[in-house]
């Protein structure tokens, strides 16, 4: 048994892009080319909900003031969109309102303390903060382990750093649009697909909706998001 | 990491959907992280479905916050100040972290039970009515014939097993359901270490192996 060597930890792994890519293997070629038109994906940002919201700073820069400077009016504007949202989340989740308010307290608390750990060439701000959000709602509802995969070790350097930042952004930005512009039942569905603890044939229950349409409604949602990403 | 980058055999969009969601089972949530532990494209794949989750969150309606809720964010923070929330340095083990905590560390750690002609098994523990295991099968060795009554998973470790669909070899994910009827074989040269997952009981052809399967817990 002594020659049993299934995983070394310190193998370096490749350092993977973050490819935007939805069910299948089909990537999208477009959003992942270097010498991507960035002016035409701006132009699509420039319709979304961000321009709207837009204090001067990206969500990105105000988690690196948070993270740097402790700016507490950073966060303040990062909780002022974010922790209503949050709290949305959960009580699509079937949280009651007091325990959503609770939770999405907490996950903002998480999200100044863990600050630190966010590292905008990994993850847009609001990809960042969901997972501190689903992780909260695994502790409060579920109260199980969750299992984690192991973190990469980043084989070079960092000289792609504000390349990947920026690409990451701008995916994230089209993903939200691309969901907003999605025809509002298939936004439903994918929603309730995602954040509900539901099955195809459970939604299918709750919606009256007979499965075989489910699912190719969220097969064609997300097939709509992946050509918007395109 | 012995996958030389060969891993054919994949996660379900369906199950990375779910684990990025935080709606998995823990069973099925730790064969998930083995695997991506081990797989790239699935570590991309789970970091895109992350992404999507992440832009729900930031197009969904609010709800509106209580009038303090700032305030009692900012006193929370003021009452637990931030640990030191550097990642821990996982310690030095021949499989990923997410396993080896349920194992006792590394595989040479596991408590093996023999489950006939060869074959060993460890039951992981893990909450819900699903079932992790660890399954030993010696090189050239069969698992006897079953299908299923629910969904398995089962993630190759070391070695490789062949069955009525394809060869899988380390990091290789087989999901089988209710249709499946199969009987996996360890091939020739190396012994075959696999996680399974089950979220229910499988159902074994022989009438032996119906009797002794209550005893065996699988």
């Amino acid at each position: 048994m002594d020659e049993i060597k299934i995983f070394d930890p310190n193998e370096k792994f490749n350092r993977i892009k973050i490819v935007l890519k939805l069910f299948d293997d089909i990537a999208f070629p477009h959003s992942l080319s270097p010498n991507r038109d960035v002016n035409s994906s701006v132009a699509i940002v420039g319709m979304g909900p961000r321009i709207l919201e837009d204090m001067g700073h990206s969500w990105e820069e105000l988690m690196l003031m948070v993270s740097t400077n402790q700016d507490r009016s950073a966060f303040k504007q990062l909780f002022n969109h974010f922790a209503p949202r949050i709290k949305s989340f959960l009580m699509k989740a079937g949280a009651d309102p007091t325990m959503a308010e609770e939770c999405s307290q907490e996950a903002m608390a998480t999200v100044w303390n863990k600050a630190k750990l966010f590292d905008p060439a990994r993850a847009s701000a609001s990809t960042w903060i969901f997972t501190i959000a689903r992780n909260k709602r695994i502790d409060a509802f579920r109260k199980i382990r969750r299992p984690e995969p192991d973190e990469l070790t980043w084989s070079d350097g960092m000289e792609d750093a504000q390349e990947d930042a920026l690409e990451l952004k701008q995916q994230s930005e089209m993903l939200a649009d691309a969901i907003q512009n999605l025809p509002e039942k298939q936004r439903q569905l994918v929603e309730k697909a995602f954040f509900k603890e539901l099955s195809h044939s459970e939604i299918a229950l709750e919606t009256g909706l007979p499965l075989g349409t489910i699912k190719s409604r969220i097969r064609l949602a997300l097939e709509r998001l992946r050509h918007a990403m395109g | 990491m012995k996958t030389d980058g060969k891993i054919k055999h994949h996660l379900s969009q369906d199950l990375l959907m779910k684990y990025s969601s935080g709606t998995l089972c823990e069973a099925f949530s730790l064969a998930v992280a083995t695997h991506i532990s081990m797989c790239d494209d699935c570590r991309a794949a789970l970091e895109s479905f992350e992404a999507v989750g992440g832009a729900l969150l930031d197009v969904s309606t609010p709800e509106e916050m209580s009038v303090d809720s700032f305030e009692s964010v900012m006193a929370l923070i003021e009452r637990e100040p931030a640990e030191i929330t550097e990642p821990a340095s996982q310690p030095k083990s021949d499989v990923p972290s997410a396993l080896s905590g349920y194992i006792g560390g590394s595989i040479h750690d596991v408590k093996w039970r023999p489950i006939g002609l060869g074959v060993k098994q460890s039951l992981l523990k893990t909450s819900g009515n699903s079932t992790a295991r660890l399954l030993y099968i010696p090189a050239g060795t069969a698992v006897p014939h079953h299908s299923h009554n629910g969904n398995e998973l089962t993630l190759v470790l070391k070695g490789a097993f062949e069955d009525e669909i394809s060869r899988f070899g380390p990091g290789d994910v087989e999901m089988a359901d209710e249709d499946l009827d199969h009987q996996p074989v360890a091939v020739e040269g190396e012994d075959c270490i696999c996680l399974a997952v089950t979220d229910a009981p499988l159902k074994f052809q022989t009438l032996v192996h119906k009797l002794v399967q209550p005893f065996l817990k699988i």
